[in-house]
């Protein structure tokens, strides 16, 4: 530490923000009296938990929310931003989350967006493009500036927020979690490209909760915990371990214990399943698979290669076209959401809040949602409201579920204690089929390794448990066998060793793969 | 029928049918612009019937045509400040603010038509704009009745499509227009003021909506009646979805509304026809629909952030 300070007197900062504090309507504090400090040309990780204020001070940088106090000094002068305008005329670029493209304009159109006055005739979109080809080209991003944004791919997109931020003139980028929508090789492709951008000079700020990301790009970290700065520390100075203590505030469990267990006799299988889209595209064409009881099968893809329509048909909530589909050795022959219920279906969807959960219901009515019909929760028609309460009480305390009390909407929950709620009362079931997809998107680490951990106590108890996730990661520590998804259909079988992350990785991106084992 | 009426009777229909998508297209030009940047204004009626009152009164009092059609545009700037302070400001549903101002539209002008114009007596009539007929081009036969022998109100929809059309399509302005209506964040992002985006496009809308009404008493009656829009905002709105969100759709949709309704005119005026009125009256509403839903294959979808507010 002492040579840290040492240090920071010798060298400058491009950004320090002093001070900052947020808080919403409704009491809730995003930032809390924080204070980061910038290197020029290097690779600052902002590191922290959903919900931590890591994009909440990214925003107030970039002009998007004003702080309550504080004062941000960028290149040795205090700077007053009122409006993201301020912050690009300051050369402060953002590639958000959420991508800012206008989906029906050209690539073009979003880059010179909001660049000139109103009544500027759009006469000279020749130079434009000409240029965004030439920056394309120097910085190895492959942009077309004539394609229009709605037909790229998630890792185009971000290529071209990235390009439009370089363009509009950056010192300073910040990216929110940039790699949550691409694949393994996207994303070592970025991180490459990120650290190339810095050595030319360019200051990045990346926020993350990943760790792995943070090890393997980053100079400094600042962690951040329920608006608060933890700490900020020299990356080659720290290891997973100590970030991920510093960003929940105790230890975690960083790997799971997964016996070794022996699958039984086959709960679900499927053969020839084909799904179509909304738009009556085929998504899913023609696959089949089995799952035993005890036993995960991970299907591992970049989202958007027909994972929710797999998983919605499985659970009975859109059309499919078939051969045979077996539930503990019943024939399925029609959509019979009741039928597969009984047969000892649950279903973890993907969205909590779309699917999951009615969000103005309040804990108690969500945690009875699919049994509010049945005794003892209804008597001759008439809820049962105490013990309705009772039961929500003592799964609340079963699944340490934080909620201030039961009658509260749900709403209000953090994703995590959503998830927990959806999951707890899907597992209480006790399925012999448990269909789960993207279980721990979004929320934090901690009730990630507690959803996590009910998986793999669920297989154990004998159920067949079928997992989609994007999260590579995920894939590798809960499954037993993994099969990898693109443009719907399989592209092979592979075990859950992590020496075939890589091969995994190369697959998800529809390349065949000799598997092997 | 022998050829020669049959060929007049053609060309009285289309020599009406421009003059009849008049004042519909300068609504649903209008229209375009609010929509585009997200705001939907179901009030495009009561926009009219204050416009259309406006142009009459300012006309008759102070007998100058041109002086309505200021009064007019002028009825529709407040008419649109108004309704932007509630849904743009106030963030109000746009549905509600846009069934308030229908009603506000009806009520308003026939309580001030009823105070100041409705004595008998009175010579109610205005001068209106009169066809100008342009030089050799009129004397073609067919086509000069058709295309050349209209009023100033009527040609000037040559001149606004294809201006809106560049302003929307060609500018910086209308590329922020789009933004602001597809996703208003990422506009906002990159400095574009999304509520002063919104207010303009919807003056720009309202503005046109009020000229469309001014129409209907300065270049077609010549007098204003309780109501005299008659479901006009209405198939403005319609329009504007079926023209795919574009003035020159805008364009051709209205023109196929007047072809109906010229024809309608005309079986009304047939003596020896013996189907009732209201039904005549509903043809073209009804053909329009028809039609339009026949031929839209090509589905444009609807601006992402319409109706929410920002």
């Amino acid at each position: 530490m002492e040579e840290c300070t040492s240090e920071n007197a010798n060298q400058a900062y491009i950004l320090r923000m002093e001070n900052i504090c947020k808080s919403f309507p409704g009491g809730v504090q995003a930032n809390r009296n924080i204070t980061l400090e910038v290197r020029p040309g290097e690779i600052h990780c902002l590191l922290g938990e959903n919900g931590a204020g890591k994009t909440v001070l990214m925003s107030i940088l970039y002009g998007l929310y004003k702080p309550d106090s504080g004062t941000i000094y960028f290149k040795g002068k205090k700077l007053d931003i009122h409006s993201t305008k301020d912050a690009i005329e300051n050369r402060i670029g953002m590639v958000h989350q959420h991508f800012m493209l206008v989906p029906t304009l050209t690539v073009a159109e979003n880059v010179v967006l909001g660049q000139y006055q109103p009544w500027k005739v759009l006469n000279d979109m020749d130079k434009v493009h000409q240029r965004i080809r030439t920056m394309s080209d120097e910085f190895g991003l492959d942009v077309d500036p004539s394609k229009v944004v709605q037909d790229l791919s998630v890792g185009e997109q971000q290529r071209v927020e990235i390009l439009k931020a370089l363009y509009h003139g950056a010192d300073l980028l910040i990216l929110d979690e940039p790699t949550a929508v691409l694949t393994p090789q996207e994303s070592e492709h970025l991180l490459k490209f990120l650290r190339d951008l810095a050595n030319r000079g360019l200051t990045i700020i990346f926020i993350t909760h990943k760790l792995e990301e943070v090890m393997q790009v980053s100079d400094r970290v600042t962690v951040l915990r329920d608006g608060r700065v933890v700490g900020t520390v020299n990356t080659r100075d720290t290891n997973p371990r100590e970030l991920a203590r510093m960003m929940v505030g105790r230890e975690v469990l960083m790997e799971l214990k997964k016996a070794k267990t022996e699958p039984g006799k086959v709960i679900f299988s499927v053969r020839n399943l084909r799904v179509k889209d909304a738009r009556g595209l085929e998504v899913v064409r023609g696959v089949s698979f089995e799952v035993r009881e005890r036993e995960v099968l991970g299907i591992a893809g970049v989202s958007g290669n027909g994972q929710t329509e797999l998983a919605l048909a499985l659970a009975g909530l859109i059309e499919s076209d078939f051969d045979e589909m077996r539930l503990d050795g019943q024939l399925i022959t029609k959509r019979d959401l009741q039928r597969l219920n009984r047969l000892g279906m649950a279903h973890i969807p993907e969205d909590r809040q779309k699917m999951g959960l009615i969000l103005p219901f309040s804990v108690a009515e969500n945690f009875v949602l699919k049994t509010y019909r049945d005794e003892p929760f209804a008597r001759r028609g008439f809820l049962q409201f105490d013990t309705i309460r009772e039961y929500t009480r003592s799964q609340v305390s079963k699944f340490s579920i934080r909620v201030g009390d039961i009658e509260e909407e749900i709403a209000h929950l953090s994703g995590g204690n959503q998830q927990k709620v959806v999951v707890a009362r899907e597992l209480d079931r006790q399925p012999r089929f448990l269909l789960v997809n993207q279980p721990t998107r979004g929320i934090d680490i901690g009730a990630t390794e507690f959803v996590r951990q009910q998986i793999l106590v669920e297989r154990d108890a004998g159920a067949a448990i079928l997992l989609i996730s994007a999260d590579l990661e995920e894939i590798f520590a809960l499954s037993d066998r993994i099969l990898v998804m693109f443009e719907g259909r399989f592209m092979g079988e592979v075990p859950p060793d992590p020496a075939l992350v890589e091969q995994v990785g190369l697959m998800m991106a529809g390349k065949t793969v000799q598997t092997s084992g | 029928m022998e050829l020669v009426p049959a060929i007049l009777f053609l060309q009285s229909i289309l020599a009406a049918t421009w003059r009849m998508a008049t004042p519909i297209l300068y609504a649903a030009v209008g229209e375009v612009f609010s929509e585009r940047a997200g705001v939907l204004n179901i009030g495009l009626e009561g926009i009219m019937l204050i416009g259309a009152f406006a142009a009459y009164s300012t006309a008759y009092e102070t007998g100058s045509l041109l002086l309505g059609l200021v009064a007019a545009i002028i009825s529709g700037l407040l008419s649109g400040l108004l309704f932007a302070v509630f849904t743009v400001t106030v963030k109000a549903n746009q549905i509600v603010v846009g069934a308030a101002f229908n009603m506000i539209g009806m009520g308003i002008t026939g309580f001030l038509y009823r105070a100041f114009y409705a004595e008998s007596g009175k010579i109610l009539s205005l001068k209106t704009f009169l066809p100008v007929d342009i030089p050799v081009l009129s004397s073609i036969p067919f086509f000069g009745e058709v295309f050349f022998r209209h009023n100033l109100m009527v040609y000037a929809t040559l001149i606004l499509v294809p201006l809106a059309s560049f302003i929307l399509y060609r500018t910086a302005f209308g590329l922020s227009i789009s933004a602001v209506g597809e996703h208003p964040k990422a506009a906002d992002t990159v400095g574009i003021n999304v509520l002063r985006t919104r207010y303009v496009s919807i003056l720009i809308g309202t503005s046109l909506a009020a000229i469309g009404g001014a129409f209907l008493v300065l270049a077609y009656a010549d007098q204003f009646v309780e109501g005299i829009v008659t479901g006009r905002g209405f198939i403005a709105l319609a329009v504007v979805v079926f023209g795919g969100w574009s003035p020159w759709g805008a364009m051709g949709t209205s023109l196929l509304f007047g072809v109906f309704y010229a024809l309608q005119l005309r079986i009304q005026a047939m003596p020896d026809v013996l189907i009732p009125y209201q039904f005549l009256q509903a043809l073209p509403y009804f053909a329009t629909l028809l039609v339009l839903v026949g031929l839209t294959k090509r589905r444009v979808r609807a601006p992402k952030a319409l109706g929410i507010p920002y």
